[in-house]
């Protein structure tokens, strides 16, 4: 039964990625793609993959969809006919296809639990984090306790990328008009629409409720820092695309977003430099509080706070910036 | 079920290649951005599929013994591959905007012309 839904949801994939490459006219294949992530995450559920699944949800169906889409509204919303003869590309992608398949034959069998992967540390952190962490959501245990270098360093990586953003286009083009993609001219347009004023208007609020769920319930539940931070900028670029830029900036100016790029990470760091004042490793929480379960929960809640704020920030400081461009004359 | 569980490998190397064949025979930039995201799922759903165990449940331990769980440690590395990829994707969305303001085009052979042209 299992595998027949997999085999569905993956046929729908299939049919998606192949109309993707086959259109030309880049709004559908964006909206096609953020279809694509939803089946997808569809899948990662019936993978056991919960925590990855929501996230997958709200970045590729939300986030990704509103900046694909903010681009195009700045580069054109049609692909040229290709002019080169796709034999070459066809020919090396069959091949490293072909190689690829040729090294799963030696892959252990899909879902066998004596797999070499489910016999190296996994064991540990599912019979020891409940233990060891007093919380039942491994992921979470994982994330922020056994493997918070890892997460440090990519929550560092996303303010690097922010950085990349602000860099390339902070600075304003020479030649602008005067519309911005999705600013002033969009907020007179969509004053008569009361519909979407006022089911955006709805709908924020318990957005937020949500995203604040997934953030305190990420101990006994699917979530954590990274969907929250992600489900609440949704809400907010949501608020801010019915109601215009300018009022979205009235309510959290752009130094504030940036800043929390910034800030998070300095909580997350902060933490493990406290750790190691009090005389313990980088980031091992047991400094922290004097019962260890306590300490490491604490600990996950601080550096997911960490990480709600930097990828909060650094979603909305990428949306401001795309959003924010003035097209520039072709 | 007599069909072999690693058909979902091979379906998803099949998206895989989608995603690549988009990226190299595919000449505007936004597309080949698209592929990128197609090639970049594909490989967190070959990951997330190796970690799932027969008969087991999403890694949150509930009481009473004898409970497969699936194999936590591939969803925390894709976890917080999709939000760097999304930056990555940012970035990408970045520079081609800088393209199209310094070239007028994002398709990527009017580009190479214009830029032998100077």
């Amino acid at each position: 039964m299992e595998s027949i839904i997999h085999l569905g949801l993956l046929g729908l994939l299939s049919v998606t990625a192949i109309t993707i490459i086959r259109l030309r006219t880049l709004f559908a294949a964006v909206m096609l793609s953020s279809i694509y992530s939803l089946v997808s995450a569809a899948l990662l559920v019936t993978l056991d993959a919960v925590d990855v699944a929501l996230m997958e949800a709200a970045v590729g169906a939300g986030i990704s969809t509103v900046l694909m889409l903010g681009t195009l509204s700045l580069v054109g919303r049609k692909e040229k006919r290709p002019v080169r003869q796709p034999l070459l590309p066809l020919f090396v992608v069959v091949v490293t296809g072909a190689v690829l398949v040729y090294g799963t034959l030696d892959m252990p069998g899909f879902g066998a639990p004596d797999n070499p992967v489910h016999r190296h540390v996994a064991p540990r952190y599912l019979q020891e984090s409940g233990r060891e962490i007093g919380i039942p959501n491994v992921v979470t245990s994982v994330l922020a306790s056994y493997r918070g270098y890892d997460t440090l360093g990519e929550t560092t990586v996303i303010f690097a990328a922010v950085v990349g953003v602000l860099l390339l286009l902070a600075g304003g083009s020479r030649h602008t008009e005067q519309n911005e993609v999705l600013g002033a001219e969009q907020s007179a347009t969509f004053d008569d629409r009361v519909i979407l004023r006022v089911g955006a208007k709805m709908l924020v609020p318990f957005i937020l409720l949500f995203g604040l769920y997934v953030q305190f319930h990420a101990d006994y539940g699917p979530g954590g820092g990274f969907q929250a931070a992600v489900i609440f900028a949704a809400g907010f670029i949501l608020y801010a695309l019915v109601f215009g830029l300018k009022v979205a900036q009235r309510v959290l100016p752009p130094a504030v977003v940036y800043l929390c790029a910034a800030l998070g990470v300095l909580i997350f760091a902060g933490i493990g430099l406290t750790t190691m004042a009090e005389g313990t490793n980088f980031l091992d929480y047991h400094a922290l509080l004097r019962d260890p379960q306590d300490a490491q929960v604490a600990g996950i809640m601080l550096v997911e706070l960490g990480v709600l704020v930097t990828v909060f920030g650094a979603m909305i400081t990428i949306f401001y910036v795309v959003a924010g461009r003035r097209r520039s004359r072709p | 079920m007599s069909i072999p569980g690693d058909f979902i490998y091979w379906i998803v190397i099949l998206l895989m290649m989608i995603g690549f064949y988009t990226l190299i025979a595919r000449a505007n930039l936004v597309k080949k951005l698209i592929g990128l995201g197609i090639f970049q799922n594909s490989i967190f759903l070959l990951f997330i599929a190796m970690g799932k165990v027969e008969g087991g449940t999403a890694p949150i331990l509930v009481a009473g013994e004898g409970v497969t769980y699936s194999n936590p440690l591939p969803h925390v590395l894709i976890l917080t591959a999709i939000v760097v990829g999304v930056a990555t994707l940012a970035l990408g969305l970045g520079l081609t905007i800088r393209i199209k303001e310094a070239f007028g085009t994002v398709e990527e052979d009017d580009i190479h012309q214009k830029d032998e042209s100077f």
